[in-house]
């Protein structure tokens, strides 16, 4: 699968990661040429195989559904680059 | 007792030194204080906490001369800086996490200080782990201890791991914490003549560590002996309910595993490893390992794993795909760096853009395309149908042996600025070390001779999931009959 520019355009949009205009054409070459190189996996015949769901092979272990800890809203913040009244700080969004 | 001589000791020399308090943990931390800022040319820390290693090691003195040793009371260790240290700078070597001071620690080095473990500091890596090489780091490029004789060309240590592996290798440090998502603990180990074990998945737990690609991150130890390597999984290991891929299974005394007896085991020789274009050297390599093991008693048999060839593409779909989701919660809003702009779009788009290097992005656009609407099927969901198909080779290859023998990487270790010709040229690194990143087996990388430049190649030994016991065992019997007692150019106190 060849990308071009604009496919290229689209996928970083989805990805939110602004590219500069001159990114995008050696980006498509490089994307382009690493889902040609991963096609060969079309040669694999995986006929009633069924995908890899998940890396272990128990079912996910569940637990009783109560709080385990909190009360640590300085620790969650602390990190934050702009923070008000005990929350994170966004430019406006207005709908 | 100098304190280049205190540097050469290996783990399991300086766990006995201390318990006969032949010298203090003060001391050997001191050393190693030392051999941190010695080394700094080769660029393997990030940030050194050497007044924490004091502290650290002054408590593992009173409990040693109380005679309350715990199991790694005041060995000097390094962290790779993809593992989230309460209060302590965790980079991953991205530009993104700028100033990011976890509030909590990973669940493996918690396990370490938990078990007497000195903080030496935070080793580079390639940026979020992405790469074979070191030189994707926001923070410069690692230099490899090992030159090539006659050449001063600085070589790469390998990666992601590339920092702990060049400080182990330097004596700047006595073990590291690696991770290995496709043999970013393994193939450095081999570039810079280490051991590297990446455990089975789920015997480490990942809570704390910073994802790169979920199912395939597997935390591990990167030592100077198999026998150090035992010993500090026994104490990393273990299940943990912060992780639920994490498995409810017994930690047993890996050290006790290495016996040395490897009489009737039976060795799988895969023969699709024989790649085209692998230097005649590491062949050989690998034709003298299987000797060695041979004559110790074991019993290599050819075996195939068909799938191997698409064990690379693979993966570059699916680690790309968890990579392009995991890394979306940088975004300048809970940590790390943020650009401003006018909406909020604008500001996730600015600071992913000025936050991501080259090969993040790279991997995170690709991640993003192979899960989008349309292709999903036919790029994600086909490769981990392969992926089955590469997890029943590996069962398959376990009826019939007990272990499989392998090279580490198809190449020494090259200057920096080689293979640059595209990415897949790099990609192509991880070739032996991928499928068992895939299948969630244990494997670890033994340094086994040296390339005719000079430089060191690891053989690998692979086997059944949660049967560490036996790839150390073995691993133990290919070090002891490879004698490999070759030490790089560049080492902390100097030769002895």
């Amino acid at each position: 699968m060849a990308l071009d520019r604009a496919a290229v355009a689209h996928i970083a949009a989805l990805a939110r990661i602004r590219l500069a205009e001159a990114e995008l054409e050696s980006l498509a070459d490089e994307l382009s040429h690493i889902l040609s190189w991963v096609e060969q996996l079309n040669e694999v015949d995986t006929t009633d195989v069924p995908p890899t769901t998940s890396a272990v092979a128990a079912s996910l272990p569940m637990r009783e559904d109560v709080v385990t800890e909190g009360g640590c809203g300085d620790d969650v913040l602390g990190n934050a680059p702009r923070t008000a009244r005990g929350f994170f700080v966004v430019p406006k969004v207005v709908e | 007792m100098k304190d280049g001589s205190l540097l050469a000791l290996s783990l399991a020399e300086a766990r006995d030194g201390l318990r006969r308090r032949s010298f203090s943990a003060r001391e050997l931390a001191l050393a190693h204080n030392e051999a941190v800022e010695e080394i700094e040319p080769l660029n393997a820390y990030i940030t050194p906490t050497p007044e924490r290693a004091l502290e650290m090691a002054e408590a593992a003195d009173q409990r040693l001369a109380r005679g309350e040793a715990l199991p790694l009371d005041g060995i000097p260790i390094a962290v790779k800086d993809l593992y989230c240290t309460k209060g302590v700078l965790t980079t991953t070597a991205s530009h993104i996490l700028d100033g990011f001071s976890p509030p909590y620690e990973s669940m493996v080095t918690e396990k370490l200080w938990h078990s007497g473990a000195v903080m030496l500091g935070k080793t580079n890596l390639d940026e979020f782990a992405m790469g074979s090489s070191n030189i994707t780091s926001y923070y410069g490029p690692v230099e490899n201890p090992w030159r090539r004789p006659g050449d001063n060309r600085p070589l790469v240590p390998g990666g992601s791991s590339g920092g702990s592996a060049a400080a182990v290798a330097a004596r700047a440090a006595l073990a590291a914490t690696g991770t290995d998502t496709g043999g970013s603990i393994r193939q450095p180990a081999s570039f810079c003549g280490i051991v590297g074990l990446k455990p089975t998945y789920g015997r480490c737990s990942r809570w704390g560590v910073v994802a790169y690609a979920s199912s395939l991150d597997h935390p591990g130890p990167m030592t100077r002996t198999v026998r150090d390597a035992a010993i500090v999984l026994r104490v990393i290991a273990g299940h943990d309910l912060r992780d639920s891929t994490s498995a409810p299974v017994p930690v047993p005394d890996f050290e006790a595993a290495l016996t040395g007896d490897i009489r009737g085991l039976r060795v799988g020789i895969p023969k699709e490893y024989r790649v085209d274009g692998m230097p005649a050297e590491i062949e050989a390599l690998w034709q003298q390992g299987a000797q060695w093991l041979r004559a110790a008693g074991a019993e290599p048999v050819e075996i195939s794993l068909p799938m191997t060839k698409y064990a690379l593409p693979t993966y570059y779909i699916i680690a790309p795909a968890e990579a392009s989701s995991n890394l979306a919660r940088y975004d300048g809003v809970r940590f790390g760096l943020r650009v401003e702009g006018n909406s909020l779009e604008e500001m996730y788009e600015l600071t992913r853009a000025a936050g991501f290097g080259r090969e993040v992005r790279r991997r995170v656009l690709i991640g993003t395309y192979v899960l989008s609407a349309g292709y999903y099927d036919a790029y994600y969901l086909k490769a981990q149908r392969v992926r089955t198909l590469i997890t029943r080779d590996f069962a398959t290859a376990f009826e019939k042996v007990d272990c499989i023998l392998a090279p580490t990487a198809p190449s020494a270790a090259f200057a920096i600025g080689e293979k640059t010709e595209g990415p897949i040229a790099m990609y192509l690194n991880d070739v032996f070390t991928v499928p068992a990143n895939l299948a969630g087996v244990p494997a670890i990388s033994v340094p086994a001779g040296l390339s005719a430049d000079g430089l060191p190649l690891g053989l690998q030994i692979m086997g059944r999931a949660f049967d560490e016991g036996t790839v150390l065992r073995v691993g133990g019997v290919l070090e002891s009959a490879a004698q490999f007692r070759h030490l790089p150019g560049f080492l902390a106190g100097g030769r002895l």
